[in-house]
């Protein structure tokens, strides 16, 4: 890879509630604190998305969700950079959104960028709200995976789409299993918040490491995220218990 | 009867509630007499003037500001000042009064149910930006039930804030608007038009969509920062009179213009409402400087990231020590994850002490924030180790149950 390491929060104009932004602020400083040369853009809709090695999309709004989801078929650039190599974060709305269709307000679909083989349907149920817990599956080496999910959709995975994780607490991907997220290539879908990667540093490394091919990623102090995923964690033991009791 | 009944009741669960220490009663007791008449609210508001103050921020402070403009006419005002602002909230406050007028804070989500229910004659319009977002969804939608709500209303006078694209849309199909010039710092939520989904652009001294032209709608009022720093409330009829508050910040100054034009509406002077909101030094706890374990500490509350967007530029002038404190508990909303659109990086080079139940979620937002920082699960204790017997008075910031928490900490 040439110049520096290129990171894109992708329309956070549009797909920009929930905190996901955060997303691209921790994989940036987590790069800079291994001393590479690191760029973070925050690409606005109304004008090119720009090349980028890693782009981070999030949650959103319906009507915003639709308007994204347009604007980057129309660009073109996400679905060529990832032909090319790019690693894709894509969180709640954006998972959608890099599906292959997605239900606008009005339950209606929506053509997605199609980076993902996955369909979202509106959910017949109450939307899933809370707090996830998730064995990781479609990457191998991941501590379990925690985060808040808030989301109306039933996710549906095509053939050769892995699920990111399968849920031990909270709903994921709504589509009568337990699946949560997807994975393929190196994109990633999920629907967890809080941001994902503050509460899952080990994943946030997995996609650097994609993006600057395979090359050792030195070990940093992660004590603070350390203790807020105890916290989670053990917050969500602790509510099994009590419920098996 | 039933009325009288219901209103009896409200009345004694919240004494009762009082009475045995459970907090101020005025849930459980509105709740109680809303059981026995469900068209209470309806009743206590009959032949009283009634005005509702609703948005994401400055509910409770402009409350204030406006029960104490109206109060300048030698009337006695009636408001739920001290904390709920959902209908058993509104109930429990008006059975306890014979007052003639009334201010009532309402959460945004309700906004719809207690107009109808108050016939209210003035609503104040703040804003809309993400808050709670498990709880409430989105700001659109709640934008979109004020303008059914609003067109249904035409004998009520509404106060909005011309500078948010949402309030615009919400409040543009009512019959009587009152613009006001608030200003509007946190744009983020606004820039998808609420009309057409196109674009808003916001350049000097106004906004507008280029997909359908939606536009900010000219004021009628709008605060204005002279050179010499004196803000003032400027009137397109060419009034101008000066905002001059105990209270600190931009944002409350904005309040205080909003409740001005709010009770000229109510038939109050605006320059006499001004001057009445000068005596307003705290509000239910709030910016006073009070002691809090072996410390001083002045107090703030900030739930959501435009409200720490205002809050930020307030304290950012100052090197006082400071505490953060952030919980998640059901008021709150139970995900924190909007710690990560608040711009904390503004806090670099500050002694910040890291607490609330949600301390660690804080703690990881600051590490990447590059904002140094200790944690300390207990928030007497944090105001205690930040003060570090200097005598310093210690800025606290806390979300809703973190600032209530403190609040009612033993001094």
């Amino acid at each position: 890879m040439s110049g520096p390491l290129r990171v894109a929060v992708v329309y956070p104009d549009l797909l920009g509630t929930y905190g996901d932004g955060g997303n691209g602020l921790i994989l940036a400083r987590r790069a800079e604190w291994r001393g590479l040369d690191v760029e973070l853009l925050q690409a606005v809709s109304d004008r090119p998305l720009p090349e980028a090695d890693i782009y981070c999309l999030g949650g959103g709004e319906d009507g915003p969700q639709v308007r994204a989801a347009r604007t980057l078929v129309d660009d073109g650039t996400l679905a060529r950079r990832v032909q090319g190599g790019a690693v894709v974060l894509a969180v709640c709305a954006g998972f959608q959104v890099v599906g292959r269709s997605f239900p606008g307000a009005d339950g209606e679909p929506h053509e997605g960028v199609g980076l993902l083989d996955i369909e979202t349907l509106k959910g017949a149920g109450p939307r899933a709200v809370g707090e996830v817990v998730a064995e990781p599956e479609g990457i191998e080496g991941l501590p379990v995976l925690t985060g808040f999910e808030n989301h109306g959709g039933h996710t549906m995975l095509g053939e050769g789409t892995v699920a990111l994780g399968r849920v031990t607490a909270g709903i994921g991907n709504g589509d009568g299993g337990r699946g949560e997220g997807a994975v393929a290539g190196h994109v990633v879908g999920t629907y967890l918040h809080g941001p994902v990667l503050a509460r899952n540093p080990g994943l946030a490394d997995v996609l650097l490491a994609w993006a600057l091919q395979g090359a050792w990623l030195e070990p940093l102090d992660d004590s603070a995220s350390e203790g807020l995923r105890e916290e989670r964690l053990g917050t969500m033991r602790r509510k099994r218990l009590r419920r098996r009791t | 009867m039933r009325q009288q009944l219901a209103s009896a009741a409200t009345r004694a669960v919240n004494a009762a509630s009082r009475r045995l220490g459970r907090g101020q009663g005025t849930v459980a007791g509105g709740r109680a007499g809303l059981r026995l008449d469900p068209k209470l609210l309806e009743h206590l508001s009959a032949g009283r003037q009634v005005a509702l103050v609703t948005g994401t921020n400055g509910k409770t402070t402009t409350t204030r500001l406006l029960t104490v403009a109206l109060g300048a006419t030698g009337d006695e005002v009636v408001s739920n000042e001290t904390g709920s602002n959902m209908p058993p909230g509104h109930v429990a406050a008006l059975a306890g009064s014979r007052a003639t007028r009334a201010v009532l804070a309402v959460d945004e989500v309700y906004l719809p149910r207690v107009l109808t229910a108050t016939a209210a004659a003035a609503v104040v319009l703040l804003n809309l930006s993400r808050d709670q977002l498990d709880r409430t969804n989105e700001v659109r939608m709640v934008a979109g039930r004020w303008r059914a709500a609003l067109a249904a209303a035409p004998h009520t006078h509404v106060v909005a804030n011309a500078d948010d694209p949402l309030v615009a849309w919400g409040a543009s199909v009512a019959r009587d608007v009152h613009w006001v010039g608030a200003g509007l710092r946190w744009q983020l939520d606004a820039v998808g038009c609420p009309a057409c989904e196109g674009r808003i652009e916001f350049g000097e001294g106004g906004w507008s969509c280029a997909g359908c032209g939606f536009a900010r709608p000219e004021t009628e009022a709008r605060l204005v920062h002279s050179a010499g720093g004196m803000p003032s409330g400027e009137w397109a009829d060419g009034r101008t009179y000066p905002v001059r508050l105990a209270l600190p910040g931009r944002f409350n100054q904005a309040n205080a213009l909003m409740a001005a034009v709010a009770a000229e509406a109510c038939g109050v002077d605006a320059l006499i409402a001004l001057q009445a909101m000068e005596q307003v030094e705290e509000v239910a706890g709030r910016f006073t400087v009070r002691p809090i374990g072996e410390a001083q500490a002045r107090l703030m509350l900030a739930k959501n990231p435009a409200g720490w967007d205002e809050l930020l530029d307030l304290v950012a002038g100052s090197d006082a020590p400071l505490v953060v404190s952030i919980n998640a508990r059901v008021a709150d909303g139970a995900d924190p994850s909007w710690l990560w659109d608040v711009p904390y990086e503004r806090l670099a080079g500050r002694t910040v002490v890291a607490t609330g139940d949600r301390y660690r979620d804080l703690s990881v937002r600051l590490h990447y924030a590059g904002v140094a920082h200790t944690t300390e699960a207990d928030p007497v204790q944090a105001v205690v180790r930040a003060a570090d017997g200097t005598g310093a008075v210690v800025d606290v910031i806390g979300n809703y149950t973190a600032f209530h928490d403190l609040l009612g900490a033993p001094r």
